[in-house]
């Protein structure tokens, strides 16, 4: 076990009492073995001085609780390793999105944006008395896309998605979309591709991938709009 | 104080949480057409059903024969008798229904090559009455919680269901008949405490891990349903019974499902010996929960650990297909790498036995309506899932029976409720005189507290309070010294400062509040577990050892009743375990072995 001091500047705001954010320079005592995850040494911090806020729960990277900008590049707290981050560690806000206070952003631009793909299955055939049957193969095709923790790391890395949060889908409900339009069971495709097909809502996705470069669960979501526009030239022919 | 300036808002029912059950009952609340709040500390998805990994149990019977009769048994033994067999039967009868319904919501199982849910062994699972191993564990990979509670999201969404997210209930509201109208709630972003008024109010709320120093449950499993009810004089059920599961990732606590067991993985002790072949011939690896975690504490003990401290055993699955591996089991490991620094495929996974899943709740029927000591129902409350206590997992919970039972008890409840409202179609009752009083007492104090403690080294006092002296192995003087240590830290709990005033997101504030509801349910924990002079299910005590009349130290003359532990005075209380399924016969009393 070996401790060493670690410097954080963190973004802090609380519209109680701050005129204005600011960045805080903050030291701590950072235990290599306890310490492992940033999210662990956030949880000391936070001992320290209660009035650091931030969102978490599972801290095993499954809920999408703890999103957050990490030395300039959106990711999950408890999923970062601590000896892998560069000094001074540069916590703020994920970006693009109304701050509430510190590292707690307003998320509802990010939510209503992926309810609007309705995202549940739609199948009006009445289903069988036991389950719909679906290949592993068909099933195969969901993976890389259910996965989706929504945790909005790759919607607020993404230009298109900070100048029009409220035309562009972003590329969180993107993945979400093409997850349904991709699921056997689905009998909307062609309605979902209607409303997709709109110079904003998917068209101002250019293919930057900074969604692919931040997403914590390794998914892609350019791929998954990639497969969108295919779909769209295909039955345009 | 009065509470004239607390805005009251209307609804026919509100639901307090939003995991599983939460969302399982309100899809039938919405879909009925019930004015339906639901409140939730977080998001929807981020609730800690999302965690789930390795399957729901249904005798679908998709890969080999399977009964849900056989079910029932497993779970009845896997209770250790403590279970309550109308209610098992209840739950085992309906999972092929829940769960094919929650295929019809979109949910992405796994498939078999037919096309149908894929199907997995799992701990205790055995077809023929306890014969051998049977795949009865519905999976999406090793995400199936995940996967579920976004089905069951995506279905509300759907059904237009109304969530107010980020919202925390801090009390119960019920008047002198004991009838429960609604919580008393508050808005995490602006601070403001509102009441919910509601014909009936629905709890699911999720379990309490966080009483424990090491866990595989995340921040926000902090008891608040247990602790709302039992400020509201509310009894709480069977609370010593906790699950410890056999595979945390060592140091870290994050959870290894069992479902890797299921899939062939061992458990390795120093000599590279697969040790659970000495403590269960029959099921090895899978064996129930409580008797594997035993034997890899009773491994450790003997000085056969891993590792420098040999403090933890292995677990094994680098003899498996690597892209059995990448298909069955790829979120272990990602889990597996980022925690335990371990490729599974090539080296095996350090793990140790870690706080898991509480058996015990408000005590409530199959219908989810919550019971009185006295078998008579408390007008206007339900609660379903990890919450309540109903009681389908006894003295020991099969592994994907919580998944199971989230899905039978919310649909159930939210069906009691449908019913409940519709046919009772009257106006609201009134609210009592002075029914926040209590709680906004609660906050005024946080606001001015001075020279107090802190809520940090309070809440890890009772934690490592609960860590020793209520573990996997528990000891008459430990937890004796246990109860007085909690009672004492209660003490501290009452005093709790905060330098965080502010309104606006205070989570400084939200983890003291949480902090009154873990001390409730450590104190119910404790004292039911110091009285309980038996071993039961996942409570084993040394002076309840194996002898030739009390087999593995139960002592069903004098023990097989459940525990209710009442606030007031902690006092204790026991009420008889239902022995009468709905329509088969009693499974009896047996010993149990696997």
């Amino acid at each position: 076990m070996t401790t060493r001091t670690m410097l954080f500047k963190i973004y802090r705001y609380d519209p109680d009492k701050d005129n204005a954010p600011y960045m805080q320079d903050i030291s701590i005592e950072v235990d290599s073995v306890t310490d492992r995850k940033l999210l662990d040494v956030l949880v000391k911090l936070k001992a320290k001085d209660d009035t650091l806020s931030y969102r978490r729960s599972c801290r095993e990277g499954i809920c999408g609780s703890d999103a957050m900008n990490i030395n300039g590049k959106n990711g999950l707290a408890c999923l970062t390793e601590v000896k892998d981050l560069k000094e001074p560690v540069v916590l703020r806000p994920l970006p693009g999105l109304p701050v509430i206070r510190d590292l707690i952003v307003d998320m509802t631009q990010f939510f209503k944006q992926y309810h609007s793909i309705k995202p549940y299955l739609i199948n009006d055939t009445p289903p069988p008395e036991r389950e719909r049957l679906q290949s592993p193969d068909d099933r195969e095709e969901l993976n890389g896309l259910y996965e989706c923790i929504l945790c909005a790391c790759c919607s607020t890395s993404c230009p298109s998605f900070w100048w029009n949060p409220d035309k562009f889908v972003g590329p969180a409900g993107l993945l979400n979309a093409y997850r349904f339009i991709a699921d056997t069971r689905d009998e909307a495709t062609n309605a979902r591709l209607d409303d997709l097909e709109d110079p904003y809502r998917l068209f101002r996705c250019h293919s930057i991938m900074n969604c692919v470069d931040v997403c914590p669960k390794g998914l892609n979501p350019t791929k998954a709009i990639g497969k969108i526009k295919e779909m769209m030239v295909r039955r345009a022919v | 104080m009065s509470n004239v300036n607390i805005p009251v808002r209307k609804f026919d029912a509100v639901i307090v949480g939003a995991g599983g059950a939460g969302l399982r009952a309100a899809i039938q609340l919405s879909e009925a057409g019930l004015k339906t709040a639901v409140l939730s500390k977080v998001f929807p998805t981020r609730s800690h059903t999302v965690a789930a990994q390795g399957g729901v149990s249904a005798s679908l019977g998709n890969s080999e024969q399977d009964h849900w009769h056989w079910h029932m048994y497993d779970t009845v033994k896997g209770s250790d008798w403590l279970g309550d067999q109308d209610a098992i039967e209840y739950m085992c009868r309906k999972a092929p229904e829940v769960v094919v319904e929650l295929e019809h919501f979109g949910m992405p199982f796994d498939r078999t090559d037919e096309g149908k849910i894929y199907q997995r062994p799992f701990g205790g699972h055995m077809s023929n009455f306890g014969e051998k191993p049977v795949r009865r564990a519905c999976a999406a990979a090793d995400r199936t919680g995940h996967a579920m509670l976004h089905a069951l999201y995506q279905r509300n969404v759907r059904a237009q269901t109304q969530f107010f997210v980020e919202w925390m209930a801090l009390d119960l509201i019920r008047d002198e008949e004991g009838q429960v109208l609604g919580v008393i709630a508050l808005e995490m972003e602006t601070g403001e405490v509102v009441a919910f008024h509601a014909k009936a109010t629905i709890f699911a709320t999720g379990g309490a891990g966080r009483i424990f120093h090491s866990s595989t449950n995340a921040f926000i499993n902090t008891g608040d349903g247990l602790g709302m009810a039992a400020r509201a004089g509310i009894a709480l059920e069977d609370m010593e019974f906790w699950q410890f599961h056999p595979t945390g990732v060592a140091g870290a606590g994050v959870l290894i499902t069992e479902g890797v067991r299921g899939e062939g993985g061992i458990l390795r002790n120093s000599s590279n010996e697969r040790f659970m072949e000495r403590y269960a011939p029959n099921a090895k690896d899978l064996a129930s929960r409580d008797v594997v975690s035993r034997a890899m504490v009773t491994e450790i003990n003997e000085g056969r650990g891993c590792g420098p401290n040999k403090d933890f055993v292995l677990l094994d699955i680098t003899h498996l297909d690597p892209a059995t591996i990448m298909k069955r089991l790829p979120g272990i490991r990602e889990i597996s790498i980022q925690f335990a620094g371990v490729d599974p495929i090539k080296a095996p996974i350090p793990v140790v036995p870690t706080c898991h899943y509480q058996m015990g709740g408000i005590p409530t029927n199959y219908h989810g309506e919550v019971v009185n000591p006295d078998g008579s129902t408390v007008k206007g409350f339900y609660a379903a899932g990890e919450v309540a206590c109903a009681s389908v997992h006894g003295a020991n919970r099969l592994g994907t029976n919580s998944l199971l039972d989230l899905l039978v008890f919310g649909k159930s409840s939210g069906d009691a409720v449908v019913q409940a409202v519709k046919k009772d179609a009257v106006a609201h009752k009134d609210l009592p005189a002075g029914f926040a009083d209590k709680t906004l007492a609660r906050l005024n104090r946080l606001n001015t507290q001075t020279g107090g403690t802190s809520v940090d080294e309070t809440r890890l006092a009772m934690q490592r309070a609960m860590q020793t002296h209520c573990g996997v192995f528990r000891f008459n003087d430990k937890l004796q010294e246990g109860v007085r240590q909690i009672l004492e830290i209660e003490k501290a709990v009452a005093r709790t400062e905060i330098k965080d005033k502010s309104q606006v997101w205070n989570t400084a504030r939200t983890e003291a509040l949480e902090l009154d509801n873990l001390i409730e349910v450590a104190k119910a924990t404790m004292i039911s577990a110091e009285a309980r002079k038996e071993s039961r299910g996942a409570h084993v005590r040394d002076d309840a050892p194996d002898t030739a009349e009390n087999p593995n130290g139960r002592d069903d003359k004098n023990w097989h009743k459940h525990t209710l532990w009442h606030r007031d005075g902690n006092k204790l209380s026991y009420k008889p375990v239902n022995m009468t399924p709905l329509s088969v016969e009693t499974i009896a009393l047996k010993t149990r072995s696997y």
